[in-house]
This record gives structure tokens, C-alpha cells and sequence, in this order.
């Protein structure tokens, strides 16, 4: 019945809350509209609004896969006044959503290549959605190589299916800042692991999230490796409202993050305006 | 052919009167404590329309409110489970038939970007496109320009009527009004007004003919995007241009091209509104994200922008379409004299300065 009035949201029920690290959680939502939540179609890499009616909205990636059809996951980093009242939303509460929203990942013209993830802290969410859709698919990728990072070990999202991930034949090398009691795994930054991994750029196109800092050195150091611009995707952020590509805010020169973005490779940017 | 009717100068209130029984009639006033501004209100009979300058603020809120709310939500407890919150949630999109008496060519020619931004896709803005298509507007032929006008250097000009559906003609004893699409037909109808003679029909055929070929402003503003590039990164260039700028926003306020907006969600007991209202790129605020990053940290980022926005991105996503009408009302209201003519043609001159 509203379907032309794209800002409004679809309400929803958060049905599960993880806590992931001391300031991220997982909401996995669904739409109350069944019928709607199970003709919900998106590209890995789209986003979502999602709606604390009363305080506002706020924009993240949908980072559970196309085929995970039960819910839609977003993790959700405290950072504002939206994301504050998100971490108070608990298992039946209601929440609004619009989505999905943006461009997601050309994962069609990564078919039969090597992939490189590259995720620091909570950038893992976008890569996450990416990753479990190619593992759904895992005939059609070649080699796949993560390099994920955070702080220390508790700042690991999505710890518990780790396993999971190592199972769909993926080459998982998880790294932290500085060295933990009981850590066994790398320890250093994830640009220094980056270089001392170096994964061939061959037919491999690397896709990075991440803090601004890691993605700048990390971008640095692929082209050390080798990688070509076109070779490389990222996704960013910015400050949004509309998320349909008419308010105005999230432009980078001609380029709404909102509806061009949030996936872009690095050709594409340095193509733009530099103000990032 | 166009239709036609005379509508002596005493006697635009009857004819006012009449449309606004049936319609939302918008007349440029004085506004102000001397009177001296002027602001679109809604007419009622009584009002006294002022169509011998500009007014002070376009009609931009016509279509697109100061503030307006997007949609209503209420938090209920569930009938079926009283431990659960349920939240009601309501959309009104609503547009009365509304008539803009007395815009400029440049008042409207800011509507036609709004029509590429609102409902030129990917996405359409229900609640413009709504009013839009309930709006007629009947535009002056512009004789008042001044100084700060620069219609001609934009690719408009004081007599072009385009997005618009009625022509005001003013002429020394009335106005001539003429539809200029069939879809005004029924508007000139229900303004009654007198059949034309042949002399007004004369004189209004002149008038229009002299004001098409005026040339207000100097050069031509319409060609500014690659030198824009060029001195994208030339922050001394912003800075010389801009450094006076005091971030207050009034260009963004005043302009008929600006419609950059925020949404924000009020509150009061269970029930709220999701508000849309009038941002500025001029903000700090603007771009400001939760993590404390700014893209645009200071002014000189910010009015780059603007003049990126209007002169350099609109042109390139919209075919050429510039994104300023030439209105001049941000140079007369900048309280610190900023003229933005200036800002774009010395983007010309050492353009390679940056590199």
C-alpha cells in the first residue's frame, strides 16, 4: 500500500540481538509484512535504513547473505544517538527499515576470481554478506583469502562462526594489535600482515572495509603487491538522511554514497573529487 | 495559439478573488518591518500583491515546505499481547490545487532542477511530485532587474517562461495573461479578466520581444565545470575568494536552486513526526559524522560545494542543466558581500594554479 513513497520504512521485530564486542551488536530483524520478508530480494552490499521512530535513522549494511531468507542482519557500532538507542532495542521490539538501498557488489564480474577480504573492526559487516554469498557459491570463486583485524581478540565481530567460515574453504588469517593472553592468532596491524601474507594480484581483486587509517595503508600496501586500481573495491560512509540520492548530503563531487555507493573501486574514486 | 485575457490593474483583486475560492492562490507582499522585503504568502482576499520587484525569498516553500512532516508514527501497546509495543504508522500525501501568481522567470527556473532532484529517479519524492503537479504558475515578464541579476549568464533570462504555465504580461494599464500550455486553460477561465485588444495584445508582443533579447548579467557562467575541477584542490583560491564567509547559510536560504534537507524525528509522549526541513551546506553540522570524521571541516570546503554543486555536478548528472538561475539573491543578502559571479568567473583565470 505505500510502496511509492520510498521514505516510508517497513516496520519490523528485532528477533535476536548478539553482542559482539564491548561497543558493536548484531540485530537480526524481520519484516512483519511475511509476505514481504519473503519476497525480500538484495545484492550483497546493499543497505538498509533502519528507524528508531522517535530518535531517527540510521544507515548500515545488510550483512547476512541473499539466501539467509528467516532474517536480515545488520551490526550496528555505538557511535550517535541513533546507534545508542539501537543497543537498547532487544528481542521483540519494533523497528523500521527501509532497504535495501545502494549499489551492493558486482559479485557477477568476480565469478572465477581469486578474492582478497581485507576488514578492520567493524568493516568486517559488508565483507561478511560477501563472503557468506560466495561460500553459497563456492564453485564459482577461485581462492579466498581474509585478513581481519581489530584491537585485541574481544574485538572480533562474528567470533562464534569463525569455524563456520573455515569450513566453506576460505583461508581465514585473523590478526590483533598487541599480544593477548591465550591469543594464538597473528599479532600486528592489519597493512604489516597484509605485505607479509602478499597474495598474489593475479586475476585476484581484493575487497577492503575498514577505519579510514587501515584503508589508506592498506591501499598503500596492495599496490606494493601489485593490485591495480580496478582491482580493488571498498565501500564507504558518510553522513546521510534520504538515502535515495535527493537530499543532498552524501556527495562526493557528482557521486551519491546513498544510490551510486556504497560499493566503489578505487578507480572510480580517484576519478572523483578528492573529499573523502 | 495561446488564449488570452486583459486584467486591468484595478482589477487583479476580483480576479484574485475568484481563483482563490477555488484554489490555493500564492502572491509575492511586502514583508518586513519597512516593508521593503517580500515573501510569497498564501492570498486571501485583502492581500496586497507586490509585483513591481523581487520579492526577498523565492517561493521555493511552495513546493518544498520550510519544514514538513513525512510521516506520523505512534507507539501502541499490542491489542493481542499487551507486553509487546506496536508502532501505527501514517503517510499523508496531500497537494491542493495551488496557483503561483507573479513569479519571476527566475523563481521557477529553480523548480526545474527540483523536478530532476525529486522525480527524475532513481527514486520519486511522492510528496514534491504531488504538489507539483497540483501547482500552475503564472510568471512575470521581468522588467525589474538590478544589479545582482544575472539571468542571461545562466542560459535563462527575464522572459523565459519555461516550467512555467501562464505568462504575466505587464503593461501600462494591466496584465496580459496568456496560457502557455493547455493545462492553464482552465485557470485563465476561472480568472475571467476581459478579452484583449489588439493593442495590448501589440504591446504585450513588443514587451516580450524587447525583454527576450536583454541581456542581464554579464559573460557566461554556463561552461564552469571543468575549471571547477581545475581548482578543486587550489584551497588558496577558496580561501581568497571566501575567507570573509561567516557559514550562516542565508545563500542557501534565500536561493531558488538550493534544496538540500535534513530529516529528523520529534517526539512528544508516544506520538511523533518524522519532519523534513531546510538544510544548508553551509553547516558544519552538514556533513558531520557520528565518528567525529568531517568530510567538510571548514568553510572553504563547503562553499567549494555549493559552487561544485551548482556550476560542476548538477551539469554533469543533468545534461547541462546549470544549478543557479541567476537570481542574484544570495549576493544581495550575503551579509558579507560574496558575490558568487565572482567565485565562478575567476575560476577561469590561472586555472592551473593548483598543480
Amino acid at each position: 500500500m505505500h510502496a511509492h513513497n520510498p521514505y516510508l520504512p517497513e516496520l519490523a521485530t528485532v528477533k535476536e540481538v548478539i553482542q559482539e564486542t564491548h561497543n558493536i551488536r548484531t540485530l537480526r530483524i524481520v519484516l512483519d509484512d511475511e509476505e514481504k520478508m519473503r519476497r525480500f530480494v538484495f545484492r550483497p552490499g546493499q543497505v538498509g535504513q533502519l528507524s528508531v521512530f522517535g530518535v531517527g535513522e540510521s544507515t548500515f549494511v545488510i550483512n547476512s547473505p541473499p539466501s539467509c531468507k528467516e532474517y536480515l542482519q545488520f551490526s550496528v557500532m555505538r557511535a550517535g544517538e541513533v546507534t545508542q538507542r539501537i543497543h537498547q532495542l532487544s528481542a521483540g521490539d519494533p523497528i523500521g527499515v527501509r532497504a535495501p538501498l545502494g549499489n551492493g557488489f558486482c559479485f557477477e564480474e568476480l565469478k572465477g576470481k581469486d578474492i582478497l577480504f581485507v576488514g578492520g573492526g567493524i568493516g568486517m559487516a559488508p565483507l561478511r554478506t560477501l563472503l557468506l554469498h560466495m561460500i553459497d557459491h563456492r564453485a564459482d570463486y577461485g581462492d579466498i583469502m581474509i585478513i581481519y583485524g581489530a584491537r585485541s581478540p574481544q574485538d572480533l565481530c562474528y567470533r562464534y562462526e569463525f569455524d563456520k567460515w573455515r569450513e566453506g574453504k576460505v583461508d581465514l588469517v585473523l590478526t590483533v594489535d598487541s599480544e593477548f593472553p591465550g591469543w594464538k592468532g597473528r599479532v600486528g596491524f592489519v597493512p604489516t600482515v597484509l605485505t607479509e601474507e602478499a597474495p598474489s594480484p593475479h586475476n585476484r581483486v581484493a575487497i577492503v572495509c575498514g577505519p579510514p587509517i587501515m584503508i589508506k595503508f592498506v591501499l598503500f600496501n596492495l599496490k606494493e603487491l601489485g593490485f591495480q586500481s580496478d582491482q580493488i573495491l571498498t565501500t564507504l560512509e558518510k553522513r546521510m538522511k534520504c538515502g535515495i540520492g535527493i537530499c543532498g548530503r552524501c556527495n562526493i563531487g557528482t557521486n551519491y554514497v546513498c544510490v551510486d555507493g556504497p560499493v566503489f573501486s578505487v578507480a572510480q574514486l580517484q576519478g572523483m573529487v578528492p573529499e573523502l | 495559439m495561446s488564449r488570452a485575457i486583459f486584467i486591468p490593474r484595478d482589477g487583479l483583486h476580483p480576479v484574485l478573488d475568484r481563483l482563490s475560492a477555488e484554489m490555493d492562490v500564492w502572491v509575492p507582499v511586502a514583508s518586513g518591518p519597512q516593508k521593503c522585503g517580500g515573501e510569497f504568502v498564501r492570498y486571501v482576499p485583502g492581500t496586497v500583491p507586490v509585483l513591481e520587484r523581487q520579492s526577498t525569498t523565492p517561493p521555493k516553500r511552495i513546493l518544498l515546505p520550510q519544514v514538513e512532516s513525512l510521516l506520523s508514527y505512534a507507539y501502541v501497546k499490542d491489542p493481542e499481547d499487551a507486553s509487546r509495543v506496536k508502532i501505527n504508522l501514517q503517510a499523508e500525501i496531500a497537494a491542493k490545487p495551488t496557483v503561483v501568481f507573479g513569479a519571476r522567470p527566475c523563481d521557477v527556473r529553480g523548480f526545474l532542477l527540483f523536478d530532476r532532484v525529486f522525480t527524475g529517479g532513481p527514486f520519486q519524492d511522492e510528496y514534491y511530485r504531488k504538489r507539483r503537479e497540483n501547482t500552475f504558475f503564472a510568471t512575470l515578464v521581468c522588467r525589474q532587474w538590478d544589479a545582482a541579476c544575472f539571468c542571461s549568464s545562466v542560459g535563462s533570462g527575464p522572459a523565459d517562461m519555461e516550467g512555467s504555465d501562464l505568462r504575466l504580461t505587464p503593461l501600462e494599464d494591466g496584465f496580459l495573461v496568456e496560457a502557455i500550455n493547455r493545462r492553464a486553460h482552465p485557470i485563465l477561465k476561472l480568472m475571467g479578466g476581459e478579452q484583449p485588444t489588439k493593442t495590448q495584445l501589440e504591446a504585450a508582443e513588443n514587451l516580450q520581444k524587447e525583454t527576450t533579447e536583454e541581456q542581464v548579467g554579464t559573460g557566461d557562467l554556463t561552461h564552469s565545470g571543468d575549471d571547477f575541477r581545475g581548482r578543486f584542490e587550489d584551497l588558496e583560491y577558496w580561501r581568497s575568494m571566501v575567507s570573509q564567509c561567516i557559514s550562516c547559510g542565508v545563500c542557501t536560504f534565500v536561493c531558488p536552486t538550493c534544496y538540500c534537507f535534513s530529516i529528523t524525528d520529534e517526539m512528544q509522549g508516544l506520538e511523533g513526526e518524522r519532519l523534513r526541513s531546510w538544510d544548508s551546506c553551509m553547516f558544519y553540522q552538514y556533513t558531520l559524522e557520528a565518528s567525529g570524521h568531517n568530510p567538510r571541516p571548514s568553510k572553504f570546503e563547503r562553499y567549494r560545494n555549493r559552487i561544485g554543486h551548482k556550476f560542476s555536478f548538477i551539469p554533469a548528472k543533468y545534461a547541462g542543466m546549470i544549478g543557479c538561475c541567476g537570481c542574484g539573491r544570495c549576493i544581495r543578502s550575503c551579509p558579507v558581500s560574496i558575490d558568487i559571479r565572482k567565485v565562478v568567473e575567476n575560476l577561469k583565470e590561472n586555472a592551473c594554479a593548483c598543480s
